[in-house]
């Protein structure tokens, strides 16, 4: 009797294993370019709800394994030389834009080649997203993406940690469930829709604030208050500007299925 | 009769224009000046200094600069934590401002920071306290003003979202807005600021600590202390000041979670402006409560000669997690004020009865446990400041700074033939704590130290220390000697 069991219970767990490959073969030949991977549909429960929409539908899109490299980006701006360091024009990039850089076609000795590009305003991100015929991931495709990543603590941990001087390579932190690479631990990312993050300078009156889209708050009505990280993405997004550059602000891109 | 009435209306105009002369003189108060007058840069100390009081007799523009960052620091010896600063350091810069003083403020966020940070400063009137006006991306920098209506000592911090983390990492300071007549004169102003701090590993463990979310939401820190660091203001770091000179706290509580039951033993606060108001509002205090985002200026005469040690009263954050300071007071001593012991003897109690052993009898000492001692040449350097450190805080109170104890109270541990003698039995003292009658240097003492919850590290590095000092034999105490003898006293008692 027990021998029976244990044969079923062997079948069974083989059969397990077949099914799980299959999964994992199907989701591998989804990917559309060896570079994206297709983030599967699904739901995702914003840091502040709101009355109407308790959790947000996520459409199945493309997302860049990895980060926008220096290199990437070089390529960009020698195709496009108005977005180079000296010709962009002040609106879309302030005076910050490409400064670890050592000239206008040149990242030089100081950064990594094969680290994300940093010091880029989210006018240049757009416009390499649309030179490589995708665009910026939204606040919502970003945060659905991270929010696969269970392991808040650690999240928690690069988080407190200063910037090295010169940042790793691309690759070179943990592979997110969905298959991405560096979503935290190296830098800080554009979205398309930064700015609908309504947290205000005055965070703790936030929980006040009637606003269609993600109500920011403090804390009273947010989903999780235990979420720092997200907190500070929040935080952080809401304290930039479309023009603004800063050391540890990168992007990816992320492209529609259809 | 004309002439009279002539002469009354006159009269009366006479003394009604001068009644209005006299009410139009600018600033009813003497010499003083509401006009506001010229523009400054403020100029900004860090604890525990206080930039000098401000002399002019008009209120004036200021300018503040304040740079956020976030840097690696000491928070104790061998313990390093990632600290968000206002100016560099924890606490915060001293802003010294005066009542009417209209304050432009830039805070500029550095380009090398990871967070947005913001600044709300209690002694700004208006919603959030600059707060929104301040809130800065890295690599920014943002303008607000604001008139001071308020005089008073007020905290500032950072208000960004996690708010708590902000402040739980550093991110608070001390503004002053004197009161337009001033505050009296003092010998000297110091600035003191009490903060926790939550880190994953526990108290003392080493290497670079990371900020436990769990433990700041149960509000159980494993560090609590004055001006950002263990031994901030101990040792060579020590506040001074002579016999006779009239001192001046400012202390603020920076919390983020605790109250703070300030105290100074061995003196009494002459005067307290009570949660940093401009009115005294008590005399002749003991300890005195300081919220969380709150503040108390305290004064008081030091008249005698000494080192008085600055805790917070609840009193396990101050021998357990650091909430440790120093003053050091010079000058000649006054024995009618304080006279320092003057006689000991045998006191049995009101009963007949012998005196019974309470503990586990005298101490005996086995002289075959003498040993030899290698000296480990690695990470000695290390030890012997990690030991320093550790004598200050838990052994000096009654050992004394220079190792001599009290008489007759305290034994010495400098050249001490108990100490140099027997390196277990000193091991063990440390590690279990000592009571009973005990010979030092011929003379006996009969007290009871408890034992000062040291690991073995730190036991080792402080009975290092304490034999490298004050004449004594230089031995070496390896840890591993430590867990032996604190092994064999568990077993025993098995």
């Amino acid at each position: 009797m027990k021998k029976i069991t244990n044969i079923k219970s062997g079948t069974h767990k083989l059969l397990k294993n077949l099914f799980f490959l299959l999964i994992l073969f199907a989701s591998f030949s989804y990917g559309q370019t060896k570079d994206m991977v297709l983030v599967p549909a699904g739901y995702y429960e914003p840091l502040f709800k709101t009355e109407a929409e308790e959790k947000i539908r996520i459409e199945k899109f493309y997302l860049d394994v990895y980060p926008v490299t220096n290199t990437d980006f070089l390529e960009f701006v020698k195709a496009n030389p108005k977005w180079s360091r000296s010709k962009v024009k002040k609106i879309f990039a302030d005076a910050s834009y490409l400064k670890n850089w050592k000239d206008d076609f040149e990242p030089g000795e100081k950064v990594n080649p094969d680290a994300p590009v940093t010091c880029v305003s989210w006018f240049a991100a757009k416009a390499y997203a649309e030179w490589k015929g995708k665009r910026l991931p939204t606040v919502s495709e970003w945060e659905y993406t991270i929010s696969s990543e269970k392991n808040i603590e650690k999240i928690s941990e690069w988080y407190s940690k200063i910037s090295p001087v010169k940042i790793p390579s691309v690759g070179s932190t943990e592979k997110n469930p969905f298959g991405v690479y560096d979503m935290y631990g190296l830098i800080w990312e554009w979205t398309y829709d930064f700015n609908t993050a309504l947290v205000t300078g005055e965070s703790r009156g936030d929980g006040e604030l009637e606003r269609k889209m993600f109500c920011g708050s403090g804390s009273s009505n947010s989903k999780n208050v235990d979420d720092y990280p997200a907190f500070m993405r929040y935080g952080y997004r809401s304290s930039l500007k479309a023009n603004y550059t800063t050391n540890n602000l990168g992007f990816r891109c992320a492209k529609d299925y259809n | 009769m004309k002439k009279r009435l002539m002469l009354v209306i006159v009269s009366t105009f006479v003394i009604a224009f001068s009644a209005l002369f006299i009410f139009l003189t600018p600033g009813c108060e003497e010499s003083y000046s509401s006009q506001v007058r010229g523009t400054e840069n403020a100029k900004l100390t860090s604890a525990p200094y206080v930039p000098q009081p401000i002399t002019r007799n008009h209120p004036a523009k200021v300018i503040v600069d304040l740079e956020t960052t976030e840097v690696v620091k000491r928070l104790a010896d061998g313990v390093e934590y990632v600290f968000w600063t206002f100016g560099g350091d924890v606490p915060g810069k001293f802003i010294r401002v005066k009542e009417g003083d209209e304050v432009v403020f830039n805070l500029h966020n550095s380009p090398n920071s990871k967070m947005p940070h913001n600044i709300d400063l209690h002694a700004v009137t208006g919603p959030g306290g600059g707060a929104e006006a301040s809130f800065t991306a890295p690599g920014h920098t943002s303008t607000f003003s604001f008139k001071v209506l308020n005089p008073g000592l007020y905290v500032y911090h950072c208000a960004t979202a996690p708010v708590g983390l902000h402040i739980a990492n550093g991110m608070y300071g001390l503004i002053l807005v004197e009161p337009k007549e001033g505050l009296p004169p003092v010998d000297k102003e110091f600035y003191i600021m009490q903060s926790e701090f939550y880190t994953e590993g526990s108290y003392g463990e080493t290497g670079l600590q990371i900020f436990s979310q769990n433990d700041a939401v149960d509000e159980n820190p494993s560090y609590v202390v004055f001006n950002g660091s263990v031994g901030s203001m101990t040792g060579d770091k020590s506040l001074t000041a002579k016999r006779g000179e009239t001192i001046r706290m400012y202390i603020g509580n920076g919390g983020p979670n605790l109250v703070s039951s300030f105290h100074v033993i061995g003196e009494i606060f002459d005067k307290i402006y009570g949660e940093g108001g401009t009115v005294v509002t008590q005399r002749n205090v003991q300890t005195t409560l300081i919220p969380a985002g709150g503040s108390a200026i305290v004064e008081f005469t030091v008249d005698v000669p000494g080192t008085y040690i600055l805790v917070d009263h609840s009193i396990f954050r101050a021998f357990n997690k650091g909430a440790i300071g120093m003053m050091k007071v010079s000058g000649d001593k006054d024995d009618v004020i304080y006279s320092g012991k003057q006689r000991e003897e045998i006191y049995l109690g009101s009963t007949e009865e012998p005196y019974q052993d309470m503990f586990s009898g005298p101490i005996t000492i086995d002289q075959t446990q003498t040993e030899q001692v290698t000296k480990e040449e690695s990470n000695e350097m290390d030890l012997s400041s990690l030991g320093k450190n550790i004598y200050q805080v838990t052994c000096q109170a009654c050992h004394q700074a220079n190792g001599e104890g009290l008489p007759n109270v305290f034994p010495p541990l400098a050249k001490s033939d108990y100490l140099n003698k027997n390196k277990e039995a000193a091991i063990d003292a440390v590690v279990h704590g000592l009571s009973g009658e005990i010979t030092v240097n011929g003379k006996k003492y009969n007290g009871l130290m408890p034992p000062p919850n040291l690991n073995n590290k730190q036991v080792s590095a402080v009975l290092t220390y304490v034999y490298s000092q004050w004449g004594n034999s230089g031995k070496t105490v390896t840890e591993e000697e430590v867990a032996k003898v604190r092994g064999k006293k568990n077993l025993s008692s098995k």
